[in-house]
């Protein structure tokens, strides 16, 4: 199981999904109503519509690709922690995330 | 019936030819894998027959529901068409620049001094312009503009650029020739001005050395992000960014307007081309009915005449 706790505003919510769901944390973060989490281009790392902040990740993340740092330049404001949601596949190589919803 | 196009983008396709033209789809039913724009093509093929007419490039604005199959829209152009139903098909809405959260930025926005997008090189020309930005949008204008402006600033939140290594390498010869005034690791904090833009106010998150830059334009560019846009205000019930429809034929709160797509919301949408082309082809059997009141609609298929029976 991943352990996923979300951040939003004053809210916590902690989830435990299954680590061969098969699908990325933009779609999980959807599935879960996070108004501000579009997910426009269907998660192809060309909108910067899933924009979130990992603030911790065990073990940790593989880096973000060319493609997803390119996306993420285009953002008026990020953070030292900030990846695109879209492109973080929830699978056995995560135990667990702790992530922030950024009203983008 | 005749059906008219009007979109923003330059071509037909929404996102598919816009954002992902070269990305394979793997959910259209009888193709195991496609490319998103030869969808669109086909899609546009298939559709000749039925001689549709296209307007691109511009953006529908007001629509005026006159009376019943009597509406006039018009676009930001001013072209105006008259339509006896409107469908909306806008996809998640419009792309629009994205603008950063700077203390007072809205008060000087609409030819007050602060641009999201260049449209007139020449408006800049022996004025003082802060470009804010660090993608090739960014890059590409204060090269081109660092000849036209008086003096061009370029902010850039990093250290370093991701953009075109041709662009990067010709701001830094800028700078070092004095030609840009380059500001890196420094984000925009509040801007300025009595009725027009004076002054743009910048930090450097490095040292947080606080810079105050005078100028006559600001120009913010972040990408874009969309956004409903003016059909927000045509009366239409919306919630949630998407308009509310009738899943009985996708119509909605206006009697004469449906709404089909991902800019369409119920219980249970999904957002996906499949299910877009199922509440179109339920859609067009309302239109035909809202249209033609009383006439007796007899169902035909492809299978038995081809296209040109309809």
């Amino acid at each position: 199981m991943i352990q996923i706790n979300i951040h939003s505003d004053s809210d916590v919510k902690s989830l435990e999904i299954p680590n061969d769901i098969g699908i990325n944390l933009m779609e999980l973060l959807k599935a879960e109503a996070y108004e501000t989490i579009e997910g426009t281009c269907g998660g192809m790392a060309l909108c910067a519509t899933c924009h979130v902040k990992v603030t911790d990740s065990i073990p940790s993340l593989s880096e973000p690709s060319n493609d997803e740092l390119d996306m993420l330049e285009t953002l008026p404001f990020i953070y030292y922690e900030s990846r695109l949601a879209c492109q973080i596949k929830l699978n056995e190589d995560i135990q667990q995330l702790n992530i922030e919803i950024i009203k983008n | 019936m005749r059906c008219h196009l009007i979109d923003y983008l330059p071509q037909a396709g929404g996102q598919l030819s816009e954002i992902y033209p070269k990305k394979p789809i793997y959910d259209i039913p009888g193709y195991p894998t496609v490319l998103a724009q030869e969808l669109v093509d086909n899609l546009v093929k298939q559709a000749e027959p039925f001689n549709p007419g296209y307007t691109f490039g511009e953006r529908i604005e007001t629509l005026e529901k006159r009376d019943e199959q009597d509406f006039l829209l018009v676009t930001n152009l001013g072209t105006t068409i008259e339509a006896k139903a409107v469908v909306i098909a806008g996809g998640l809405g419009c792309f629009e620049p994205r603008k950063p959260e700077v203390e007072g930025l809205a008060k000087f926005e609409n030819g007050k001094g602060v641009n999201y997008m260049i449209l007139d090189p020449e408006q800049y020309r022996n004025k003082k312009l802060v470009i804010a930005g660090g993608g090739d949008s960014a890059l590409d204008w204060a090269i081109f503009l660092s000849e036209v402006c008086s003096e061009l600033t370029l902010v850039h939140r990093s250290e370093s650029f991701r953009g075109a290594p041709d662009s990067v390498d010709k701001v830094l010869q800028l700078a070092g020739q004095g030609k840009i005034n380059l500001h890196l690791n420094t984000n925009l904090t509040s801007v300025t001005g009595n009725g027009k833009l004076n002054s743009v106010s910048l930090i450097n998150t490095k040292n947080s050395e606080e810079i105050l830059v005078d100028t006559d334009y600001l120009v913010p560019l972040f990408g874009l992000s969309p956004k409903l846009g003016p059909l927000e205000n045509w009366g239409l019930n919306i919630s949630k960014n998407a308009i509310e429809v009738n899943t009985d034929d996708y119509s909605t709160n206006i009697s004469g307007v449906w709404a089909i797509g991902d800019i369409n919301t119920y219980k249970n949408k999904l957002k996906l081309i499949l299910c877009g082309f199922h509440e179109a082809a339920l859609m067009s059997h309302s239109v035909y009915q809202y249209i033609h009141p009383g006439v007796k609609y007899t169902m035909k298929y492809t299978t038995v005449n081809g296209v040109n029976s309809f």
